[in-house]
Parts: C-alpha cells; sequence; structure tokens
C-alpha cells in the first residue's frame, strides 16, 4: 500500500495545475497527493487522509478520528466469510480516494457509451443533467433550485448543508451525533468511509418542526456530492419530521469502482424521519453503503430504499429502537440484472419495550441476476410487547435468475410477536401469454408484470420518484426476452 | 368486412396430436359456435390461433383477410385483431384492469405516439356503463381474487375495449351461474354486429339459449364431424354426444 517515492512528482508544474484553489501550496506536503488527484492510479494510505482533511481545513480532532478510521480499515477483514468473494475482486490500491473540485473530467460527450445516452433519452433526463450524469461534466449547476428549498427551510431554523460546511460551521451539533449510530469500527466499509469521507448532508431540525417538502440531494447535485464516500448526518429535534430523498434513477456512470457511503439518522423522542433512496449504479460499481438511524422513545425511522445496477450492492438499512413505543420501517426493493448482485435487506435492533418494526423486501432477479436478502431482527428476553413482521418477495424473471433469503430473527422471551413470510415466485409464462394475448410485447408484458409486483412498495415512493421507476424497469427489462 | 380462415389445421401438444385437419371460415358479422365432448381439441385450437407458444401447428393454414398470421407473434397476432377470451385467465398482481388496458391500446399506437388520457378513461367509463360494470371494478388488480362471474365480465370489457375483428371464447359459460351467464351474453350480443366474427366454444347448449349462432359446429376428436344452424344445439342436447361418437365411428369404419 505504500507509494514508492519515485511514483511522486516533484516538479513545480504540477502544483500549478493544482485544481484546489484557495490552498497554500507551499505549506504542508503535497506533493504525494497532487500525484494521484492526476492519477487514479492511487492507493490509500495516511499521506491521502491528510491530503483530505487539509483541503477541508478540518480540525484536529477530525484529522485523528480519520486517522483512527484507516487503522481500523487496514486492520479488519473483508467479511467473505457470510459475504460473497467478489469482494476480494475490489482494488484498494487502484481507487482515488478524494475527487478535488474543479478538477477537469476526462470523458468527452462522444466517449459515453451509446446505451447509456439512450438510457437518458429514454428517461427525459435534462441535457445539463445527462452530461454530469455521465461525468463530462463535475459540476451540476442546480444551485437556483437548491438555495430555494434551503431559504424556506431556513426559516423554518432548519440547518440544510453538505457534511463539509455543517462541520465547519456547527461541529457541536455535528460532533455530538457523528459516528455515533455508525461507529467507524462497525464494519470494513464503515471504517474506510470513516477516513476518506467527504460530500453528504448534514441536516438538524429544530424541535416541533415539521418541514412540508422532502429535502433533496438530486438539487445540488456536484462532484463532491455524488462522491464515493459520502458521509450524511441527519437529526431531527424532538417532535420534528422530515424527508430526505437522494438519488435518482438516471443511471451514475462512473469510472470509480467503490461507492462506500456512511448514513446516520437520529430521531429524538416523537420525530419523525423517513429517508428516500433510489440509486441506479452503472454495472462496473461496488456499492458497499452503510445506513443506520436512531429511534428515540415515540420516533418513527421509515427508509424506502431502492437498489437497480451496480456490480454488488451491499446494504442493509437498519434502525436501533431505543426508546419506548419507537418505530422502524425498511421498504426495499432491488433489482438484479446480468452480472449484478443485490444483496440488501434491513436490520432492526430493538431495545425498548414496545417497540414495532415492519420490514417489507421485493427482489427481483433477471437473467444470471443474482438478489440475497438479509435480514436481522433482535428482541432481547427482556423486553415485553415488541412486534416485527418480516415480508420478503422474490421474483425471478428467468430460469438461470438465482434468489437467496437469510433471515436471522432472533427473538427471546414470550412477551413479543413476530411475523414473517416469504415467497419466490417465477413470471408465470401462462400471464405472459395472457398479457401478449392482448397485444403486448413479451418485453412490455414482462414488465408490466414486474411493475405490478413492486406496484405496493412503488406508491410509497413520491411521484416524480415512482414514475421514473416504472419506465427504467420497463428499460431493464427490454433486454431481458428473447 | 374481414375473414378468418382455418384451413386443414393439425394442432400437437409435445408429441400428442390434439387437432387434426380443422376448417372453418368465419366472416364479420357471423357467430359460429363449436361444441364437443371434453378433450376433444375445443380449447387447444383457439389457443392455437392465438399463438401460444406451448401449441404446436405442424400443417394447415390460419389466414386473416387473406394474410397468414401463423408466423406472427402472439401480441401481433392480437394487434391483427384476434382476440382469445380465457377460459382460465390469469391473475396479473399489482396491475389495474385500467392500466393493463391503458397499457393493450397504448402498444396499438405506432412508437413516439401517446394514448389520449382522458379520452381512453371516456371511454372505457362509457363501455362499463353499457355492460352494467361498476366503476371502482376497472381499479382492482387483473383478476386478483376475482370470482367466476367477475373473471369473465373482466374478459368482456377487454374485448369491448379492444375490438378485435374475431373473438374466440373458449368456454366462456364455464362456472357461471345463469345471471352471470346473462351478464355475460349480453355484453357479447351488444358487441354483435358487421365488424366482428365470434368463435364460440361450449361444452353446453344453453349459451346458445342467450347467445344465438349463426352456424353451429360439432367438434369431435380434432376436427368438425357436423355442422347446422342452431338447430344442431338442441339435437346434440337431446340426443347427447354419444350420438356424435356412434355416428364418427360409422364414418371412419366406412
Amino acid at each position: 500500500m505504500k507509494p514508492s517515492p519515485d511514483t511522486l512528482p516533484a516538479d513545480e508544474a504540477t502544483a500549478v495545475e493544482n485544481p484546489v484553489s484557495g490552498i497554500d501550496q507551499s505549506s504542508g506536503n503535497f506533493r504525494y497527493e497532487m500525484d494521484y488527484a492526476f492519477d487514479a492510479g492511487t492507493g490509500l494510505t495516511e499521506n491521502t487522509v491528510r491530503y483530505i482533511s487539509e483541503v477541508k481545513k478540518e480540525a484536529s480532532w477530525l484529522l485523528d478520528f480519520r486517522l483512527n478510521a484507516l487503522k481500523t480499515f487496514h486492520s479488519k477483514p473483508l467479511p467473505t466469510h457470510w459475504a460473497t468473494k467478489d469482494l476480494e475482486n475490489i482494488n484498494f490500491d487502484k481507487i482515488r480516494y478524494y475527487l478535488s473540485q474543479g478538477l477537469k473530467p476526462k470523458r468527452t460527450w462522444e466517449e459515453v457509451p451509446d446505451d447509456i445516452k439512450k438510457t437518458f433519452e429514454r428517461l427525459g433526463i435534462p441535457e445539463q443533467e445527462r452530461k454530469f450524469l455521465a461525468g463530462v461534466e463535475a459540476q451540476f449547476d442546480s444551485e437556483a433550485a437548491y438555495s430555494n428549498i434551503k431559504e424556506i427551510v431556513s426559516k423554518q431554523g432548519v440547518i440544510f448543508v453538505n457534511s463539509t460546511e455543517g462541520l465547519r460551521e456547527h461541529p457541536e451539533l455535528f460532533r455530538k451525533f457523528f459516528g455515533k449510530v455508525i461507529p467507524t469500527g462497525d464494519n470494513k466499509f464503515s471504517a474506510l468511509n470513516s477516513a476518506v469521507f467527504s460530500g453528504g448532508s448534514f441536516i438538524y431540525v429544530p424541535p416541533g418542526v415539521k418541514v412540508a417538502q422532502p429535502l433533496q440531494a438530486y438539487f445540488r447535485i456536484n462532484a463532491e456530492n455524488f462522491g464515493q464516500f459520502e458521509r450524511t448526518l441527519i437529526i431531527a429535534d424532538e417532535g420534528s419530521e422530515v424527508t430526505y430523498m437522494e438519488g435518482c434513477t438516471a443511471p451514475k456512470f462512473s469510472t470509480s469502482t467503490l461507492h462506500s457511503a456512511v448514513v446516520e439518522l437520529v430521531a429524538l423522542k416523537g420525530a419523525k424521519i423517513q429517508y428516500i433512496t433510489v440509486q441506479n449504479w452503472s454495472s462496473n460499481v461496488f456499492n458497499l453503503v452503510t445506513k443506520r438511524g436512531v429511534a428515540h422513545e415515540m420516533a418513527e425511522i421509515k427508509w424506502i430504499d431502492c437498489n437497480i445496477g451496480s456490480r454488488l450492492t451491499m446494504k442493509y438499512p437498519g434502525v436501533v429502537l431505543k426508546g419506548r413505543k419507537a418505530r422502524g420501517e425498511v421498504i426495499s426493493i432491488a433489482l438484479a440484472n446480468d452480472g449484478q448482485h443485490q444483496d440488501t435487506g434491513a436490520k432492526m435492533i430493538h431495545q425498548a419495550d414496545e417497540t414495532t418494526s415492519n420490514i417489507v423486501a421485493k427482489s427481483i432477479s433477471v437473467g444470471q441476476g443474482r438478489s440475497t436478502y438479509r435480514g436481522q431482527v433482535h428482541i432481547p428476553k427482556h423486553l415485553k410487547g415488541c412486534k416485527n413482521n418480516t415480508e420478503c418477495d422474490a421474483l425471478l424473471i428467468n430460469t438461470n435468475s438465482r434468489t437467496d433469503t437469510y433471515p436471522a430473527i432472533t427473538v427471546k422471551g414470550d412477551r413479543n410477536a413476530v411475523q414473517h413470510e416469504a415467497s419466490v415466485s417465477k413470471v408465470n409464462e401462462e400471464m405472459i401469454f395472457y398479457m401478449q394475448q392482448r397485444g403486448l410485447t413479451e418485453g412490455q408484458a414482462m414488465s408490466l408484470a414486474v411493475n405490478g409486483f413492486i406496484n405496493d412498495l412503488a406508491r410509497q415512493f413520491p411521484m416524480e420518484y415512482s414514475v421514473e421507476l416504472k419506465r427504467l424497469i420497463d428499460l431493464e427489462m427490454e433486454g431481458s426476452v428473447g | 368486412m374481414s375473414s378468418l380462415e382455418i384451413k386443414n389445421l393439425h394442432v400437437s401438444i409435445g408429441e400428442k396430436e390434439i387437432v387434426k385437419g380443422f376448417t372453418l371460415t368465419i366472416n364479420s358479422g357471423e357467430v359460429h359456435a363449436i361444441m364437443g365432448p371434453n378433450g376433444t381439441g375445443k380449447s387447444t385450437l383457439s389457443k392455437a390461433i392465438a399463438g401460444h407458444p406451448d401449441y404446436k401447428i405442424t400443417q394447415g393454414e390460419v389466414l386473416v383477410d387473406g394474410k397468414s398470421i401463423l408466423e406472427l407473434e402472439a401480441d401481433e397476432r392480437a394487434r391483427a385483431g384476434i382476440f382469445l377470451a380465457f377460459q382460465y385467465p390469469s391473475e396479473i398482481t399489482g396491475v389495474s384492469i385500467a392500466n393493463f388496458l391503458r397499457a393493450a391500446l397504448q402498444a396499438r399506437l405506432a412508437e413516439g405516439e401517446e394514448l389520449d388520457a382522458s379520452a381512453y378513461y371516456k371511454r372505457l367509463y362509457d363501455k362499463m356503463d353499457r355492460l352494467k360494470i361498476d366503476r371502482k371494478f376497472t381499479s382492482r388488480a387483473v383478476n386478483e381474487g376475482f370470482s367466476g362471474g367477475e373473471k369473465k365480465r373482466c374478459e368482456i370489457l377487454q374485448m369491448a375495449m379492444l375490438e378485435p375483428k374475431f373473438a374466440l371464447m373458449d368456454e366462456t359459460d364455464s362456472g357461471l351461474d345463469i345471471d352471470a351467464l346473462r351478464i355475460v351474453a349480453e355484453g357479447v350480443n351488444a358487441m354483435r354486429g358487421p365488424n366482428l366474427g365470434v368463435l364460440l366454444i361450449t361444452h353446453y347448449q344453453r349459451l346458445l339459449d342467450y347467445i344465438v349462432p349463426d352456424h353451429v359446429h360439432v367438434m369431435y376428436d380434432g376436427q368438425i364431424v357436423k355442422s347446422g344452424d342452431k338447430s344442431l344445439a338442441l339435437e346434440l342436447e337431446a340426443k347427447g354426444y354419444d350420438w356424435v361418437k356412434k355416428e364418427f365411428a360409422t364414418a371412419s369404419a366406412r
């Protein structure tokens, strides 16, 4: 992992081309970092972490936090004893861990593959956003839309900024909750994120404030926010309510092969947080994300998570039900196409009486796509009046599609109730014939069947997301027949 | 004026030949009833014409307005004007009747053309009123949890909306009580006219009290063995299928 010194460029020319403006290049050791900023083939060392922290002008406690996390990352093994061996194919030395803002993208529109262009077309993605999503432009100027929302919510005292700004301007608040829901050492990838994170959102909603419109990360796309290692922290103070939406259904065409985010939610007494994700990664991406929330007394946390695309996604949004009568919910949709593995699920950790949790997971495997459900529900013996409901349904489109279910439900004591239902079904040929007999092509029939399968969950998405989701499924299904 | 010509049709499922040289021409405006004992190839005939992949046509022709449809996929045949009312229609979870019909109509438009949603709903509600179907019905998922009568009503509504040239009705009366039967028959009778040809497959003559056919054919062992007008159905009812079987056996022996 240690870079050999002779690969470090020392010439002045590189320093002039430094994309990071406002940083005094003469101080500090930037030589190594300058190298990797222009060379994606560099690995992860202490220098990398120091560089990121320096660029962001971070406080020393945060640098220490990052450095500790790096040690944890190096010391933890890959979880291949339970997860797929494909993880071993991640080459950590080949990954660029920080993309400086203002760095010129290397791709031109002509170089973007035709199928990606076609998908943008079909999804009706605006011209400007297409270029950003395809990696042609590093910045997408949607400040107008963003500042509009920001202005509205700031009147209510809501803080809605990116995580760098959050750390800089609200350090006490940030530090109080940061890394508490998901400790650095939770898993290898949360440690990685803790070491190199940049981008993501920081949101604080004051007591009793109900944010009427969903806060959308979509409105402020830029290189950093759509980065590989974003870190999001949302705090809903007592009795407040907020909905957050991230991602979009357009394929994120990425040259970087690892996305590893950490999202922490804190719902204080009686607060409600709803977190909606729709992601469609290109098929070379390892998408390894840790998402967890803590729900205090009477609080509610709901994850709505939709995963399409990527080479491997491992994501199990969780809720720690910490206070009495807290509620947790995970609604999950996963679509695995050829060459893709969606390893998704949910975690519900009951820590107080009368807490309830609900998990509904639906997966679709197309072609040689593989989907895995992993659930963990934990209700210890001393609790009473706890309830969990778990439903997972898998739909297989072709005979070579694959699905696995690993529900781990530990319920101790007899004063709690759990329900678990699982089903696997194959798209029924008679049903496809029936639909074809009404004039739909085989592809259209498949799309309709798949959309019908997830319909009850898709309805929980905001309108524009569910419409896009439908179109996206149509596109995914098009190539699945014949 | 359209025609559906079925010429010397042979159909196999797997290795087994089920339809063995079936010939019949249906013109628009005509209602032909096919009667026959169970297992004689009636349903196989209709599914083969509709293009079910499990039913292999080994010989013969099916022409719509003189053009063969046998090279077409099931959906292309549907768009060419063939409608099959299923004996056991499939359930489509999560897809409402309204959305299903909308998708089916959309599939008939040229690429880039969008179905006019308000005109569609106006037409849908108009048809439903005429068929005395409750407006709430179309927001239910297609056939999911439907009673036998509801399923058939759903088929009739689809037929009314898709306006086929030819409707193949496979045992539409099976599993229906007399009230449901009457409603279905009313629906078919309302659609009867110069633009529609109907092939009515039934085991019992009962349905023919409500939908009076222009021609009645008796099918046995994969082919038509007797044709006549509606009185043939009554004769069959009185004498039973054994009469046909015997007659057929004698004919074959000669």
